[in-house]
C-alpha cells in the first residue's frame, strides 16, 4: 500500500464527510434552534438533485443547475415549513416523525409522477472535469476536491453568519429560549421560515453536487439522511460544530473502513473470505463507533443543551 | 397508426394461438417499483402486464404490490398473496435477497414461483423444488460468460460486486471460467453511492482490467464515477451493469463496453422483433434485459395454461417444464434443476442516433447449464 493511495483515501473520506455535513448541518440547525425532527430532509436533497439535472439538461449549464437546485430546495424548504411544519412545533415527536415521513411519501410519488422512475442524466461540468496530482505520485479528482473546498466554504460561512449576524444572533437565541425572544419582538415565525429555507438550500446544494457523481433518482435522499442522522447524533444535536465533527469522523471512519478492513483480514482468511467478511464488517463500522460514542458521551461530541 | 395496427394484430394472432383456460389464474407479483432499484422492477412488471394483455386472457388476475427492495417487506406481501389472495402463481422478485427470503417458503406452502431475475445458487443446488423455476438464469450464468470471454484478452482482473447472494455468485461464476489472476476482489455494501474508495484500490491494483457486477443504480454511480477518474484500466461485466434502464442516465461513458447477456434487442428471431416492437409501441421506451425475461416468464404460464389447470399442479408443473413458449431468447429449455438451459453472448454498449443500447458482437457459451444441477435431487 503506496502513500499516494493512503492519501487518496483520506481525500475520498473527508469528500464523503464534507457531503454529509451539508446535509447535517440544515438537520442540526432545525432541530436546534425549531426543535423539530424533519426526516423529510432527505426529499429536499433529492429536490436538489432533481432540480440540477433538469435545469442543466436544459439550458447545458451545470452552474445554472446548482443555482436552481438552492433556489428550488429552498423554495420547496420553505413552502413546507409554511404549510405542514408550522403546525408541528408544539406537537411531540412522533407526530414530527410521522407527519415528516408523510412527507417523504409525498415528494417521492410526486416525483415519481413527474418525472419516471428512471435515473435522470447529471454530468460534473466541464470546468472540473480531470485530475490533480497529489504528493506521492498519485492523483485526485477535481471535482471531489471542489466539492471538500464547497463544504470547507459552507463550514466558514455557517460559522460567521451564526457568530456574527444578526441573524445568527436570533438563531443562537431561539436556540436557548424560543419563549424570550418572541417576547422580546422578533418575529419568530419568519425566523423559523429562514432558518428552513437555509437548511432546505444546503441539503439541495448536497444533492445537486453529489447527484453529478452518482444518480439521481427517486429515493436518493434516505440513505444520506440515514447516515446525516448518525452523524448529528455524534456530533451532538443541535450543534454545528459537532455536526462538521462527526460528518468529517463519519466519512473517513467508513471510507477507511471499506478499504483498510478487507485488507487487514488478509492476513487471517483467504482472500476471497477476507473480501466477504471485511465488507460486512466495514458497513457496520459507523454504527459501532456511533455506539461506542453514546456509551462514553451519551449526548454526543458537542452537545449543545449540556 | 401502424403500431397500433401491429400491435392488434400481434394480440389477435396471440390469441388465436392457445384456447382461453375457462377458470380464472390469480398470478402474485411482487416486484421493486419505489426505490433505488424501481427501473428494475418497472421494466419487469410493464413487459408481463403487456405480455398477459396481449394474450388476450381474460381469466388472469394480477396482484401487483412492490417490495421496495425490502426482504422483510417482500415476506408479509408474499403470506398475503398466498393466505387472502389465494394466488396460484407468484413471480416478480427481482433481487437474489429477497428471493431468499421469500421463495423457499413459498414453494414449501405449494405455490408454484416463476423467477423472472433472481437466481440465487442456494436454490439452483440441493435446495432445489418441484414448484420453483427459473426462468431467466443461475446466478452465475452471465458472469460465467465473460469470465470465459476475458480470457481472450486479459491476465490480471480486478472484480468488485455487492454483498448480497447473487454478488457472491457473480464472483463465484466469474471466477469459475475466468484462467488469469485475480488482482483484487471487492464486495461493496447493497445500494452504496458512492465508489471513489474502490476505484482507488483498482487504480493502485496493477490490474489490466476491472470486472463489476453493479445492477441498477449502483452501476449508474460507479459507470459514472469511473469515467471522471481517469482510470484507464478497460473495464466489463454482466448484462445487469449495462442494462438498458441504466444507459441514458450514464451517458457516453459506457460506450464501446462489452458485457454478457442472454439477450439484447437485435437477437434475431420472430417472437423478439414482435417484443421489442410491442414494448415499443406501448411504453415508448426500448425493453431491458429484465423485461425481456418477464415477457417470457408470462409466455411460459401462458403456454402451460393452454395445456394444463392451474389447479391441477402436477400436470401444470409438467406443462411448464415443457417450456413450450416462443422465447425472445430463440432456444429456451428447463434443465433437471427447472433452470434454463440457454446461449449467452456477449454484448457491445453503442449508440443508435441519440439512444444508447447493446448489440451483439460474439457467443461466449451455446446450451449453457448452470453448475448445480448435479447436486439437485428432485
Amino acid at each position: 500500500m503506496s502513500i499516494a493511495l493512503l492519501i487518496e483515501q483520506l481525500l475520498n473520506g473527508l469528500q464523503l464527510g464534507v457531503m454529509l455535513f451539508l446535509m447535517a448541518a440544515g438537520l442540526t440547525l432545525i432541530f436546534g434552534v425549531m426543535g423539530l425532527i424533519n426526516l423529510a430532509h432527505g426529499s429536499l436533497y433529492m429536490i436538489g438533485a432533481f432540480a440540477c439535472a433538469i435545469v442543466a439538461t436544459a439550458t447545458g449549464s451545470f452552474w445554472i443547475g446548482l443555482a436552481a437546485s438552492l433556489a428550488a430546495a429552498a423554495a420547496a424548504g420553505a413552502i413546507m415549513e409554511i404549510t405542514v411544519i408550522r403546525r408541528l412545533y408544539e406537537r411531540d415527536h412522533l407526530d414530527q416523525v410521522l407527519a415528516t415521513f408523510a412527507l417523504i411519501l409525498i415528494f417521492s410519488e410526486g416525483t415519481r409522477w413527474l418525472f419516471g422512475s428512471f435515473p435522470l442524466y447529471l454530468d460534473i461540468p466541464p470546468a472540473l472535469q480531470g485530475a490533480v496530482p497529489l504528493p506521492g505520485g498519485g492523483q485526485y479528482q477535481l471535482y471531489r476536491l471542489a466539492i471538500i473546498g464547497v463544504g470547507v466554504a459552507v463550514a466558514v460561512g455557517l460559522y460567521l453568519l451564526i457568530a456574527r449576524t444578526r441573524l445568527g444572533m436570533r438563531i443562537r437565541a431561539g436556540e436557548s429560549d424560543r419563549e424570550m425572544i418572541a417576547a422580546l419582538g422578533v418575529d419568530i415565525s419568519t425566523l423559523y421560515t429562514v432558518v428552513f429555507a437555509l437548511g432546505a438550500a444546503l441539503a439541495g446544494l448536497a444533492g445537486a453536487l453529489v447527484g453529478a457523481l452518482q444518480s439521481v433518482q427517486v429515493g436518493m435522499g434516505e440513505p444520506v439522511l440515514i447516515l446525516a442522522f448518525v452523524v448529528i447524533v455524534i456530533g451532538g444535536i443541535g450543534s454545528i460544530k459537532g455536526a462538521l465533527f462527526g460528518a468529517v469522523l463519519v466519512g473517513v471512519v467508513d471510507t477507511m473502513g471499506r478499504f483498510l478492513l478487507p485488507q487487514a483480514l488478509t492476513l487471517m482468511l483467504a482472500p476471497s473470505q477476507a473480501a466477504l467478511v471485511g465488507g460486512a464488517l466495514a458497513s457496520m463500522l459507523i454504527y459501532i463507533v456511533m455506539a461506542l460514542i453514546l456509551a462514553f458521551r451519551p449526548s454526543g461530541l458537542f452537545s449543545a443543551q449540556s | 397508426m401502424k403500431n397500433a395496427l401491429a400491435t392488434g394484430l400481434l394480440g389477435l394472432s396471440l390469441m388465436a394461438a392457445g384456447p382461453a383456460a375457462a377458470e380464472p389464474v390469480k398470478i402474485g407479483v411482487i416486484t421493486t417499483l419505489s426505490g433505488g432499484g424501481a427501473g428494475l422492477g418497472i421494466d419487469m412488471r410493464d413487459a408481463f402486464t403487456l405480455a398477459i394483455e396481449q394474450s388476450g386472457n381474460k381469466d388472469i388476475e394480477l396482484v401487483i404490490e412492490d417490495d421496495a427492495r425490502k426482504p422483510e417487506l417482500a415476506v408479509q406481501i408474499a403470506q398475503k398473496m398466498i393466505q387472502s389472495d389465494k394466488v396460484d402463481l407468484m413471480t416478480g422478485i427481482i433481487w437474489s435477497n429477497l428471493a431468499m427470503a421469500v421463495v423457499p417458503n413459498a414453494v414449501a406452502q405449494d405455490v408454484i414461483y416463476l423467477s423472472p431475475n433472481a437466481g440465487p445458487s442456494a436454490l439452483a443446488g440441493p435446495n432445489c423444488h418441484p414448484n420453483y423455476f427459473n426462468v431467466a438464469y443461475q446466478n452465475d450464468n452471465f458472469h460465467e460468460a465473460m469470465g470465459q470471454y476475458a480470457n481472450q484478452d486479459y491476465k490480471k482482473t480486478f472484480i468488485l460486486a455487492p454483498n448480497y447472494p447473487a454478488g457472491k455468485d457473480s464472483l463465484t461464476g466469474f471466477k469459475r471460467f475466468y484462467k488469469g489472476e485475480i488482482a483484487g476482489e471487492v464486495y461493496t455494501k447493497v445500494g452504496q453511492t458512492d465508489y471513489a474508495a474502490e476505484i482507488a484500490q483498482i487504480r493502485a491494483s496493477g490490474a489490466d482490467s476491472v470486472f463489476f457486477f453493479l445492477p441498477g443504480g449502483m452501476g449508474i454511480a460507479f459507470l459514472k464515477q469511473y469515467a471522471q477518474s481517469g482510470v484507464d484500466i478497460p473495464i466489463m461485466g454482466p448484462a445487469f451493469s449495462f442494462s438498458q434502464d441504466i444507459l441514458p442516465a450514464v451517458g457516453d461513458a459506457a460506450l464501446g463496453i462489452r458485457n454478457s447477456a442472454t439477450w439484447a434487442k437485435d437477437l434475431d428471431n420472430e417472437a423478439n422483433h414482435k417484443f421489442v416492437e410491442a414494448f415499443q409501441a406501448k411504453y415508448g421506451r426500448l425493453p431491458s434485459v429484465y423485461a425481456a425475461q418477464s415477457w417470457d416468464t408470462a409466455n411460459l404460464i401462458l403456454s402451460a395454461l393452454s395445456k394444463a389447470s392451474v389447479k391441477d399442479k402436477e400436470a401444470f408443473r409438467a406443462a411448464l417444464k415443457e417450456a413450450d413458449f416462443e422465447s425472445v431468447r430463440g432456444k429456451f429449455s428447463f434443465n433437471t434443476n427447472n433452470h434454463p438451459i440457454q446461449d449467452i453472448y456477449i454484448r457491445e454498449v453503442v449508440k443508435e442516433g441519440d439512444v444508447l443500447t447493446n448489440r451483439i458482437v460474439a457467443k461466449a457459451f451455446t446450451d449453457h447449464k448452470d453448475a448445480y444441477a448435479q447436486q439437485c435431487n428432485m
